[in-house]
């Protein structure tokens, strides 16, 4: 369904806590995630008894966590998002009060991109051992060490400056910024730029 | 006078008959009553999702024939539809009819593994198993006869299927689908109103329909819990509405009723793809699609019914050949969310006998 | 980008030829048949083969002739019971003057060694009989690449797990490790004692020969506690916990069984439980079917068979008590099973199915040959269960044992003891009493079953239900759930 309705309801019931939206998803504040979740779950007009996916996004400058969510009753899906700022330690209040099936999934989205989640009853590594450095789906987490060059560069013939290119011009940047700093000739052995949060 | 206890400690996993793969569960028991549980994954994780983001759309379709090994062509057909609904190409009337057929035939292949591997958990010494095996065999056979790979098929791309069958396939799926009736009649002969299978699956493992919404289930899980969800009902694609079939849920949400989910579902299926057979249109089998896909900035979470349960895909693009971000909604890991308030309790045959009915497949948990 | 031609071949093109679909297939189609292998026999053997069978047959005649000419009952030479040999042999020594200790020794030594031939060559062939019949029930071949039809592949097994290194667990303690793969052997030797494999060919033929195999039954219970105690693994202690529990929970029923056979033919001496049935013509489990049932299921959870499998419950706790093992010390755990098997069949016969006799045909085909025909059928049923029946839960088990054969062998026991007293002091033709007393055990036995079963069988929510049938409409999340539910 259109987010316009989901957004006007959350705000209407939990004032100030859209931040925006537009036609696909609906943005709240990341500190009142879980009072959003619990309203549209409990709400009959959205009957939100589902959260069909959860993931998050790293977007250099801020990470995304999105949330699917589902009624099977009314047959739509909702679809909102987090936007977390803090890059060294970001928090978010968990979902599994509301929904039991974000527990693997937060532990998922805590392990690979070490967001972590208030309030979740068992916040450990999912698939990586404890200890493992860093997050690996953080776009600065840069682990290939030798030949292979990770991102764009696997495309030697792409055009970067050709017109239909469509490109976030910041991306490419970190991009680059990170390719340089793997190659970088005197750190020694390590290649991870990642680690450390 | 009290004697001195400590907790006793089983590991079940990552290498043991019945955990499917590399799967551990660190079990403490009291006696044979479980007292707590918590599952540990992660022996097979690849970062799929990572490399994933360095590789093109096309490139990545081989990622998901490794995600869910059993269901290979789900897999596939998830990520081609996903890329299509981003981009607006469009597969060809037959590329529709022919991901129907393969993905139905991949359901019924892994529905036999599924609930033959449940029998075996349950004790039977794999003849169910090996019996089922037959037609998931044949199954096989096709697959292999279309695109040279049993397993990890790399069949459907965006903008339709990798190739056309040959043309002794339809004989022999002919062939398959005259048997395939019989074949689940003798299973449920075997089975079905077997008084021990009865007695160790019926009441076992109950998930009521409340917590398998909650706990985000999908698939034979979520249907065998009576919750009449199917993606192919509720969101059809590939043109699923164009057929008539049902959908089977269970009553108490136990074993036994999963189990039958799986059994009817192969029927199901096997209706599906005899109308499908009939329908076929000539035509080609795909449509041209530009090798580096570039879809518009965006994003989609695209999503259909794998056998397991629902299989989304959510991309992210930048313009660019290769998606910023590729995450994989993995059914058979998110249908563990309940694993441990159902292990709770239970006796260890009984964990034994759950885990195989929410089938899993470690591929797609770690990935 | 397409780089096929887009035109396709009709979808439903009339079936051609069948081929294979795949390489593998062919192969498989291509392969020598026995008929094509046999056509390569030469001819001066299949002459010879015909020679020997005829000769064969003139052979069987002149050895029918001296049978119903009575000429050979009783010489030493008369193969249709082994003990004659013996007794002559002993008579031969007797004449010599050899002093009786020795004779006993000798005599001792020979039965000894014939009974550790039929355990040595099952355990050479056994195997691979359990995993040729397993394997005709699950559509797939069985072992057949070493050696003619595979038979080789005891051997090769055998050889394999000798040379492969023993593995002592750390933390096990080392004595007690050393001890359960021998023990467990003693009760599978001595088992076969009083067992009757002709009517003077009788190892031990001792008069408390039903209490004699109670007695040694109960050894093995031993051998697998030492065995998942000292493993010091909590797979061999789960498994060694169920297998005791179990054990000791079945020994009961297995006693009220033979309590029922003992009564009946008041005689604990498995010879004359024998002779009981040779002389009335009657199998016991004719006339105490209950108790010939409660003895078979009890015997398949003494020796860990499906569908009681669950002290080495393979997909629960890999292989029970003796998952730690390795090599020849896992081994002689499997050919004990594969002995264990035999000797239930051995015993089951003597005591249910009239043991070596067959209703007169003994005297044409050695006793022997009989009861392994029997020992053959019953082990065809273990492995028929097995490759049929899922296995049971540790509680229902005890509970089957405790709730259900239990009480009714006790009442079992209770009503053939009135009809053992009846038996003994009536004057009527045995044919009326004991045919009497059939129907009547049958009629108490499905009367009691049936009225046991329905107050402790399964509650309506657990018996088989097919799944509902959902068509298009009632698509949903919980109210269509609750919706069908109340439907």
């Amino acid at each position: 369904m259109t987010a316009q309705p989901v957004a006007e309801a959350l705000d209407r019931a939990l004032p100030g806590i859209v931040v925006m939206y537009n036609d696909e998803w609906v943005e709240v504040a990341a500190d009142r995630v879980d009072e959003a979740l619990r309203f549209l779950h409990d709400s009959d007009d959205f009957d939100a008894a589902q959260l069909s996916n959860l993931t998050a996004v790293d977007r250099y400058d801020h990470f995304e966590v999105v949330y699917h969510l589902q009624s099977l009753d009314l047959n739509h899906q909702i679809a909102l998002k987090a936007l977390l700022y803090e890059h060294e330690d970001p928090i978010l209040p968990s979902a599994y009060a509301v929904y039991k099936g974000a527990l693997l999934q937060e532990r998922e989205v805590f392990d690979l991109m070490g967001i972590r989640f208030q309030d979740h009853p068992d916040m450990r590594r999912l698939f990586l051992w404890e200890g493992f450095p860093g997050h690996p789906l953080r776009k600065d987490w840069l682990a290939m060490v030798g030949p292979h060059t990770p991102g764009l560069a696997r495309f030697p013939y792409e055009n970067l400056d050709a017109p239909d290119r469509l490109m976030n011009a910041d991306n490419l940047r970190h991009i680059e910024a990170g390719h340089a700093e793997i190659a970088h000739p005197d750190t020694g052995a390590s290649g991870q730029t990642g680690q450390g949060h | 006078m009290t004697a001195a206890s400590e907790p006793f400690i089983l590991n079940i996993g990552p290498q043991h008959p019945s955990t499917h793969g590399v799967f551990r569960l660190r079990v403490v028991m009291d006696g044979e009553i479980i007292r707590d549980l918590d599952m540990i994954v992660g022996y097979l994780h690849r970062s799929m999702e990572k490399l994933a983001e360095e590789r093109t759309y096309t490139q990545n379709i081989p990622f998901t024939d490794r995600a869910d090994y059993l269901a290979a062509m789900t897999g596939n057909l998830g990520l081609a539809l996903a890329v299509e609904r981003m981009t607006g190409y469009e597969a060809p009337e037959r590329a529709e009819y022919l991901r129907v057929i393969f993905s139905e035939l991949q359901r019924i292949a892994s529905h036999a593994m599924a609930n033959g591997t449940l029998i075996s958990d349950a004790g039977a010494w794999q003849t169910p198993l090996l019996y089922m095996f037959r037609e998931r065999e044949k199954i096989l056979d096709l697959f292999e006869m279309t695109c040279g790979a049993r397993l990890t098929t790399n069949y459907m791309r965006v903008g339709g299927v990798a190739f056309e069958p040959p043309a002794e396939f339809w004989p022999a799926l002919q062939e398959l689908l005259d048997e395939l009736p019989d074949r689940t009649d003798e299973y449920a002969q075997l089975l079905i109103d077997n008084e021990i299978f009865l007695a160790r699956t019926r009441n076992v493992g109950v998930i009521s329909a409340e917590d398998a919404i909650n706990g985000s289930l999908s698939g034979p899980a979520l249907r065998g819990s009576g919750v009449p969800w199917d993606l192919r009902k509720a969101e059809p694609y590939c043109g699923y509405e164009r057929f008539d079939f049902d959908i089977p849920v269970g009553k108490t949400g136990d074993v036994y009723d999963r189990f039958m989910v799986r059994m009817e579902e192969v029927k199901q299926s096997t209706r599906i793809i005899r109308q499908a057979v009939e329908q076929i249109p000539p035509g080609p089998h795909k449509n041209d699609v530009p090798l580096a896909i570039r879809p518009e900035p965006g994003e989609i979470y695209s999503r259909i019914e794998s056998p397991r349960g629902e299989i989304g895909f959510y991309l992210v693009s930048d313009g660019t050949p290769a998606p910023y971000r590729f995450h994989l909604r993995s059914p058979a890991l998110i249908n563990l969310s309940l694993l441990r308030e159902l292990g709770e309790g239970a006796s260890l045959p009984d964990a034994v006998v759950t885990l195989g009915s929410i089938d899993i497949v470690l591929g797609e948990i770690d990935r | 980008m397409s780089d096929q031609p887009l035109a396709p071949p009709p979808p439903l093109a009339p079936p051609t030829a069948h081929r294979p679909a795949t390489p593998m297939l062919q192969q498989i189609q291509d392969r020598p048949g026995v008929r094509d292998s046999l056509m390569g026999v030469p001819l001066p053997l299949k002459a010879a083969g015909a020679v020997v069978g005829l000769v064969t047959l003139a052979l069987l005649a002149g050895v029918g002739f001296l049978v119903v000419d009575g000429r050979l009952e009783g010489q030493w030479y008369d193969v249709r019971d082994l003990g004659n040999a013996t007794a002559g042999l002993r008579g031969w020594l007797q004449d010599e003057g050899v002093d009786h200790r020795i004779i006993w020794v000798i005599l001792g030594t020979i039965g000894g060694i014939g009974i550790l031939s039929v355990l040595g060559g099952w355990l050479l062939i056994g195997s691979w009989v359990e995993r040729r019949v397993l394997a005709k029930f699950q559509i797939r071949s069985g072992p057949n690449r070493t050696g003619p039809f595979g038979l080789l592949q005891p051997i090769a097994d055998a050889v394999k797990l000798m040379a492969k290194e023993i593995v002592i667990p750390r933390g096990a303690d080392r004595f007690l490790y050393y001890i359960p793969p021998v023990l467990i052997f003693v009760p599978a030797m001595l088992g076969w004692g009083p067992v009757p494999w002709a009517e003077r060919m009788t190892y031990l033929d001792i008069d408390v020969g039903v209490l004699y195999t109670i007695a040694i039954s109960s050894i093995g219970v031993l051998a697998v506690f030492l065995a998942g105690w000292s493993s010091n693994n909590h797979y061999s202690l789960l498994g060694a916990m169920r297998t005791v529990a179990m054990m000791v929970s079945y020994e009961i029923p297995i006693s009220l069984s033979l309590l029922s056979v003992v009564l009946l033919t008041q005689s604990m001496k498995l010879s004359e439980i024998v002779a009981f049935q040779d002389h009335y013509h009657v199998w016991l489990i004719v006339l105490i079917p209950f108790a010939a049932f409660a003895f078979l299921f009890s015997s398949t959870a003494e020796i860990n068979r499906t569908p009681n499998d669950i002290g080495e419950a393979e997909s629960e706790i890999v292989a029970g008590f003796y998952t730690e093992y390795s090599g020849m010390k896992a081994g002689l755990f499997m050919g004990v099973e594969l002995g264990h098997a035999i000797l239930v069949g051995a015993l089951m016969s003597t005591f249910f199915l009239g043991g070596y006799t067959m209703f007169g045909l003994e005297e044409w085909i050695p006793g022997y040959l009989i009861l392994a025909t029997k020992i053959a059928a019953i082990y065809f049923l273990f492995v028929w269960l097995r490759g049929t029946l899922p296995r049971f839960r540790l509680d229902q088990l005890m509970g089957y044992a405790w709730k259900f054969l239990i009480p009714i062998g006790i009442l079992q026991a209770f009503v053939v003891a009135i009809e053992a007293s009846v038996f003994a002091r009536s004057d009527a033709p045995a044919l009326i009493t004991l045919g009497a007393f059939a129907v009547v055990n049958l009629a108490i036995t499905v009367v009691i079953v049936r009225f046991w079963a329905d107050r402790l069988g399964y509650a309506p929510s657990q018996h088989a239900t097919r799944p509902q049938l959902i068509a298009d409409g009632t698509l949903g999340g919980l109210k269509a759930a609750r919706k069908i539910r109340e439907a």
